[in-house]
């Protein structure tokens, strides 16, 4: 380093591309909807940072009500202690094939802060449009699924109530 | 304190038979903080979650997961993979500061 000092030059030209970043950053706290520094690349800022259900919905499945469909079930406790921690699990009944199959399913909770809660991506290797994750919940309110077949067919669960006690969102 | 962090873990079954759909089940030590808490001294406490989980099987990717703050801390996934070769499962987790985390699992197709 001391053998090879930066030249004048590049270090300017170092010290505006660091500047550019900085102001960018600062930008992303300005703008809701603008992916941060460290975000993953490919991460859909905009939908899990939209603050009501149906703006949620609009930037995901393009759509504000979709239609239950039997098909998409979901699974989640009816009283929930800890909404810090509350066990959901999602099963999509259909066929996982080359040319037809459950491409994305979202999941959400209606007042939630953020109410996109995340993105499933299967393809017929999955063999079953099928997870379980934890959630939180911030108070007693509605879950619910969509799931998008890779032909652009839209179904929903029927919303599932879970009553919360105390809630997992902090603030 | 420190607060743990990492150390993914798969559980699944090491052998199947072809076309057969099994579980895979995983783990993962991560804060997930939202962004939304303050400390006791009342500063707000940065959101560091994991964004994207991926599953890929002998290098092809299968499934992508994107994830927001609402996911619990430590998070635990379930889902489903059919198995059509003997291979390597391999899974990546990364969150918003940059770090990531994987882990494998061998499966034995008969």
């Amino acid at each position: 380093m001391f053998s090879n000092p930066l030249p004048r030059r590049d270090f300017i030209r170092a010290t505006l591309t660091g500047g550019a970043v900085v102001a960018a950053a600062g930008a992303g706290l300005l703008r809701s909807d603008s992916a941060m520094a460290g975000d993953v690349p490919g991460w859909p800022a905009k939908p899990f940072e939209d603050k009501t259900l149906s703006s949620a919905m609009m930037d995901s499945v393009g759509k504000t009500s979709v239609a239950p469909s039997p098909k998409v079930k979901l699974t989640a406790p009816t009283i929930a202690e800890n909404g810090g921690a509350v066990p959901v699990t999602v099963e999509i009944d259909f066929p996982m094939t080359a040319d037809d199959y459950i491409d994305a399913v979202y999941l959400f909770v209606d007042h939630n802060p953020s109410p996109l809660v995340s993105k499933y991506q299967f393809t017929p290797e999955s063999g079953q449009a099928y997870f379980q994750e934890r959630i939180k919940m911030a108070k007693t309110d509605h879950i619910r699924v969509i799931a998008k077949s890779s032909k652009g067919v839209l179904m929903a669960s029927t919303p599932k109530e879970v009553k919360v006690t105390i809630g997992g969102c902090g603030g | 304190m420190t607060v743990a962090i990492g150390n993914p873990m798969i559980r699944m079954p090491s052998q199947a038979k072809n076309g057969e759909i099994i579980e895979v089940r995983s783990l993962i030590m991560h804060p997930m903080t939202t962004g939304l808490q303050k400390d006791k001294a009342g500063k707000i406490i940065p959101a560091h979650f994991i964004q994207t989980v991926t599953a890929e099987f002998d290098g092809k990717l299968f499934m992508t997961i994107d994830w927001s703050i609402a996911i619990s801390t430590n998070p635990y996934l379930a889902y489903k993979m059919r198995a059509q070769k003997s291979g390597t499962l391999k899974m990546t987790w990364k969150d918003n500061q940059e770090q990531s985390w994987t882990a494998t699992a061998q499966l034995t197709v008969a």
